[in-house]
């Protein structure tokens, strides 16, 4: 009789694994990606490993102000998941931030620059946060109507919408460049302050935090405590079931995206505004995709997002430390990056599926 | 639980860092600490220099100071490559290991990480900052208006005159010399071509692609122009900008369209080796085009096709800016030096293919440069609009300074930025 051959695995979806179990597998692959990425730095530059960890740590949170950096840069990339979370909760694949972000920020650049002397600065903050706002908010909105009334893809839609976004923001860039020609707009105005996020508390990016926990907060509650959260949720889960329990589809995806693309031109905002003060198409730096990566960790959940973005940006100034205190390129950081969050990544993989070895042939 | 826990830890996280951030005032108050406790070192180490040679007194000893550098690339780029080792050499002339004393951070982009990196590298107890890309300055002002002790050396930059900050400091090199003296090689080829009857006089024509249409370009375009007509009179140039410094994709799809278009010589301002490789395949597959190379000698990428490099010496500048504070004397605030310092080049020409009598030519030119009887901007050789040019003070762009000097534009002497603008007749370059 001819036997059909079983495969050597077989895979097949868990059940919801315990809490502390699934932190347990996350724990492993974080452990094993450090030991991974020190065989990795031993082999290839012959350096202490555990050195290289510490100077990573020391990148961070050395000093204060390696800490400010870090929260601000982990504030921004929460700020970008927290805009992602809603559309993608909904299985609306908004990759789209990063143009978001961009019209945000050129929306923020172009107040400073056309307003900056001519309304009292609490004004001109309240006129920047809400124009950056309404810019990203028109850049969510567009794909989010074309998908609501000609179900386009959304994928290709906000991708293609970044680089619209991008010449936008070259083309601005050209008006308000210094000196002529230069493709470089420099740090709007230096001198008044015009526009710039103040300092709270004596700490620079105070209202960075503020503004980024209060969003955080707020999400939360929307999220998972509201009606329209809800309403997030069941579409996501089946537009059928949606459409049957008497929810419009369509209102549901233009109302969350267009809360998505304004939450995304904050982050914009706070980039500009908050700490770069400066306008060019580098600005958003790839964190609207690596916010993807934070949103999908994290379930939507904004609570786990502030401690991946934490992690993430850790990881990543810490990054930035080894290539300068080993003068390494930084692609090696890079590379240290890659292996931690593939096994971050293949953790979520075993703590989804389980892995059955074929049983031994019985006779 | 769950989120219970999650808070939990999310709490934890935060007060950790509130912690740190906590400590912001007490740091600073350790930096200033830091930079009183240095100031007396230096002044130790100056006491033990004198004691010890007894003759030069040096406010510091080269094997106590400490440099830093942003990049905006790696070693991978052509740019950079050629500052980093400018400084390498600077610090071998001096006596300082590179290793140990200089802290480089790569791939430094124009935004607020460049002042991270600035003030990560000011916090280190860096006794000098070397910033080397142009949209880096805003960022440097900011550092160094927080950091009075600390020379900040920015290359191509042009605001350290106006920035009333008395630490930072301009530096750039006179590479439109050399650009004058590669312009001149690859106009005698030129020349060579219309006389072996290869082309025709109305067919010599230059191709350039240049990053963005601004005054550093342009004034490099300029000189390399009239270098080439110097020896070549029917020449004309056409430019092609591709707004960016380093994407060798665009460089070489620009390079390929003036090919296209009949050019017969090919330069760039530009990072990447892209146009030189474009060139080396025209020349593989029967086309004959010759090549004027930037940053680094091109020859090894397009041997069938460089003529020579226009090139920056960067350890002269960096030298001088690194051996002021070693000497505790005031660096000039802008610093542009040129052939006569030997802070810019060409690279030895490529004797297989070069016209004959180039490098006698050549080496006419440089001495005439040197010893000031050749003017590169001589506005007798260029018209603008069909008209000479006799005054910049009334031009847009120039804040009523007056460049004209003795019959000539002279380049690079208000400030060390180039500041020669102008779209001479025989160019034909998109409007900036």
């Amino acid at each position: 009789m001819k036997r059909q051959k079983e495969p050597l695995f077989q895979m097949s979806r868990r059940e919801e694994l315990p809490f502390a179990r699934a932190v347990l597998i996350r724990a492993v692959a974080i452990v094993l990606s450090l030991l991974v990425c020190a065989l990795v730095i031993f082999l290839l530059t012959g350096l202490d490993p555990v050195e290289v960890y510490a100077t990573m740590i020391d990148g961070a949170v050395g000093t204060a102000r390696r800490s400010w950096i870090l929260i601000r840069d982990a504030m921004v990339l929460l700020c970008v998941s927290l805009a992602l979370a809603p559309a993608f909760r909904m299985r609306f694949w908004n990759i789209g931030a990063e143009g978001q972000i961009l019209v945000g920020g050129v929306a923020t650049a172009a107040c400073m620059i056309l307003l900056g002397d001519v309304l009292p600065a609490p004004a001109l903050m309240l006129v920047i946060i809400v124009t950056s706002v309404l810019a990203g908010a028109v850049w969510g909105l567009i794909p989010a109507l074309f998908k609501a009334r000609w179900n386009t893809n959304e994928t290709l839609f906000t991708l293609m919408l970044n680089y619209v976004a991008i010449q936008i923001v070259s083309y601005c860039v050209v008006f308000w460049e210094n000196p002529a020609g230069s493709n470089s707009v420099g740090v709007i105005n230096p001198s008044t302050n015009a526009g710039w996020l103040p300092s709270l508390f004596g700490a620079q990016y105070g209202w960075n935090v503020v503004i980024v926990l209060v969003l955080t907060a707020v999400m939360y509650l929307y999220m998972s405590h509201s009606k329209q959260g809800y309403e997030i949720a069941v579409v996501g889960e089946s537009e059928n079931t949606a459409r049957y329990a008497g929810i419009s589809v369509s209102r549901v995806i233009i109302r969350t995206m267009a809360i998505s693309g304004g939450i995304a031109g904050l982050a914009g905002f706070i980039l500009v505004s908050g700490s770069g003060h400066t306008i060019s198409t580098t600005i958003a730096d790839g964190r609207g995709y690596t916010a993807i990566v934070v949103a999908w960790l994290a379930r939507f959940n904004p609570v786990y997002m502030i401690l991946i973005s934490f992690f993430l940006t850790f990881m990543d100034r810490g990054a930035i430390q080894i290539a300068t205190a080993y003068n390494l390129s930084e692609y090696a950081s890079d590379m240290i990056t890659g292996i931690i969050l593939f096994f971050i990544l293949g953790s979520e993989f075993f703590i989804n599926y389980q892995l059955r070895l074929r049983k031994k042939e019985a006779e | 639980m769950k989120k219970l826990l999650a808070i939990l830890l999310a709490l934890a996280m935060m007060l950790a860092l509130a912690a740190c951030g906590g400590g912001d005032s007490a740091d600073a108050g350790d930096t200033g600490d830091a930079g009183t406790s240095d100031a007396g070192d230096t002044g130790d180490a100056g006491d033990a220099g004198e004691a010890e040679d007894g003759a030069a007194a040096t406010a510091m000893d080269p094997s106590e100071i400490q440099i830093g550098v942003i990049y905006i690339g790696d070693e991978q780029e052509a740019y950079t490559a050629n500052h980093y080792n400018g400084l390498k050499a600077a610090c071998e002339a001096l006596g300082i290991d590179p290793e140990t004393q200089v802290t480089n951070r790569w791939t430094v982009p124009e935004s607020e990480a460049a002042a991270d990196a600035l003030y990560e590298l000011a916090d280190a107890g860096c006794d000098i900052i070397f910033a080397t890309s142009f949209g880096h300055e805003s960022y440097v002002l900011q550092v160094a208006a927080e950091y009075p002790d600390i020379q900040f050396f920015h290359a191509t930059g042009y605001q350290a005159s106006g920035s009333g900050l008395s630490n930072v400091h301009n530096y750039f090199a006179d590479i439109y010399q050399a650009r004058f003296l590669g312009g001149v090689a690859a106009g005698m080829k030129m020349q060579e071509m219309i006389d072996a009857g290869t082309i025709t006089e109305d067919q010599a024509k230059v191709g350039y692609v240049g990053a963005y249409p601004f005054a550093e370009v342009l004034s490099g375009y300029t000189a390399f122009y009239l270098g080439v007509r110097s020896v070549c009179p029917s020449a004309v140039m056409q430019v092609s900008y591709v707004n960016s410094w380093s994407d060798a994709a665009l460089e070489s799809e620009a390079a390929q369209q003036m090919i296209a278009d009949g050019c017969v010589i090919i330069s760039q301002h530009s990072d990447t080796t892209g146009p030189a490789t474009v060139c080396q395949t025209a020349q593989e597959s029967g086309n004959e085009v010759y090549f004027v190379g930037y940053n680094i000698d091109m020859t090894a990428v397009a041997p069938d096709a460089c003529l020579t490099s226009a090139k920056i010496n960067w350890n002269v500048p960096m030298q001088h800016a690194i051996e002021s504070v070693l000497n505790g004397t005031e660096a000039a605030v802008d610093a542009s030096y040129g052939l006569e310092e030997s802070a810019v080049e060409i690279t030895p020409l490529n004797t297989a293919i070069i016209a004959e009598g180039t490098q006698e030519a050549v080496d006419a030119d440089m001495a005439a440069i040197i010893d000031g009887s050749l003017k590169v901007f001589d506005t007798s050789t260029f018209t603008v609009g069909g008209e000479t040019i006799t005054s910049t003070v009334d031009i847009d762009g120039y804040n009523g300074n007056e460049y004209i000097v003795d019959g000539a534009f002279a380049e690079s002497t208000l400030a060390s930025a180039p500041a020669f603008a102008f779209i001479i007749d025989g160019v034909t370059a998109p409007q900036s």
